[in-house]
């Protein structure tokens, strides 16, 4: 019945934005994980979101969310000259990590209010059905 | 004298079947509302109540079936209200091409589960005059 694949669509969309506030986590947890190469150094992570549509239903309004896959930024690394940091490299310079604190806390409150929309969409159909399932009962 | 309960419950069990499918809709529309170049749907319930109450049992009938040629074919699970999805105006422009506005489907969805508690609480009184009718209070 219709209003219970909104379930699935709605638990989809929180485990999407869990992955994204859990890469929220890593990038500012790596901030100052400086390292000796560029390859080496932490980049800031993103993840890219995907439409699931079901193939067996063939039903366009159930459209799940689904994490593509999580890029690294591009963005060009920050070098320090560091000398007696035990990761300098042979010229002296450590690489910083290319992670925007702003940025992460903005990405942050914006997974938090989907996630909330989310819950709240779960929580009103959940009341729908129990209503529904007690149509009739006086 | 059969009770017809189609006539006597009205268009109410239609506007549960068509308000439960735009739920669905507009559920989807908040879960992929970061999703790189998801077009916001919705269905004309107007249309889609007028087209339902218009037809009223031939309408529920799968009018689109799949052409099998072979016993083994399997049919695809129709929906026949799948026919009115349409996308929704953006009020403004996004870099990704997603056009899902959260506050505009926050209280689209809002409106449809007062608007399906309202079906829900007609039809129990529909359900209760009839109880009362074959009580004979």
């Amino acid at each position: 019945m219709g209003l219970f694949n909104t379930f699935e669509i709605s638990g989809s969309a929180m485990t999407a934005q869990t992955v994204r506030m859990n890469l929220v986590a890593s990038n500012l947890a790596n901030v100052n994980s400086a390292a000796s190469s560029v390859d080496g150094t932490y980049k800031s992570r993103q993840a890219v979101f995907k439409t699931v549509v079901d193939q067996f239903s063939n039903d366009p309004a159930v459209a799940k969310v689904a994490v593509d896959r999580i890029v690294e930024s591009e963005e060009p690394l920050k070098a320090q000259y560091q000398p007696h940091h035990p990761n300098a490299n042979d010229d002296g310079y450590v690489f910083m990590p290319n992670v925007n604190p702003i940025e992460s806390m903005a990405n942050m409150i914006d997974a938090s209010r989907s996630y909330q929309t989310n819950v709240e969409v779960l929580n009103t159909t959940k009341q729908l059905l129990m209503r529904t399932i007690n149509l009739g009962k006086s | 004298m059969a009770i017809s309960f189609d006539k006597h419950l009205g268009a109410f069990d239609d506007a549960l079947i068509l308000r439960s499918r735009r739920s669905e809709i507009i559920a989807s529309n908040i879960a992929n509302a970061d999703t790189p170049g998801y077009q916001a749907k919705d269905i004309d319930f107007k249309s889609a109540m007028s087209n339902a109450m218009g037809t009223r049992s031939e309408f529920k009938k799968d009018s689109l079936k799949m052409a099998t040629t072979n016993n083994n074919h399997i049919q695809m699970s129709q929906n026949t209200f799948s026919a009115d999805t349409m996308y929704r105006n953006p009020y403004q422009p996004s870099l990704d091409g997603n056009t899902v506005d959260a506050g505009v489907e926050k209280t689209e969805f809002t409106k449809n589960a007062i608007h399906y508690n309202a079906s829900l609480r007609f039809l129990t009184g529909k359900f209760q005059s009839l109880t009362k009718a074959i009580k004979g209070q």
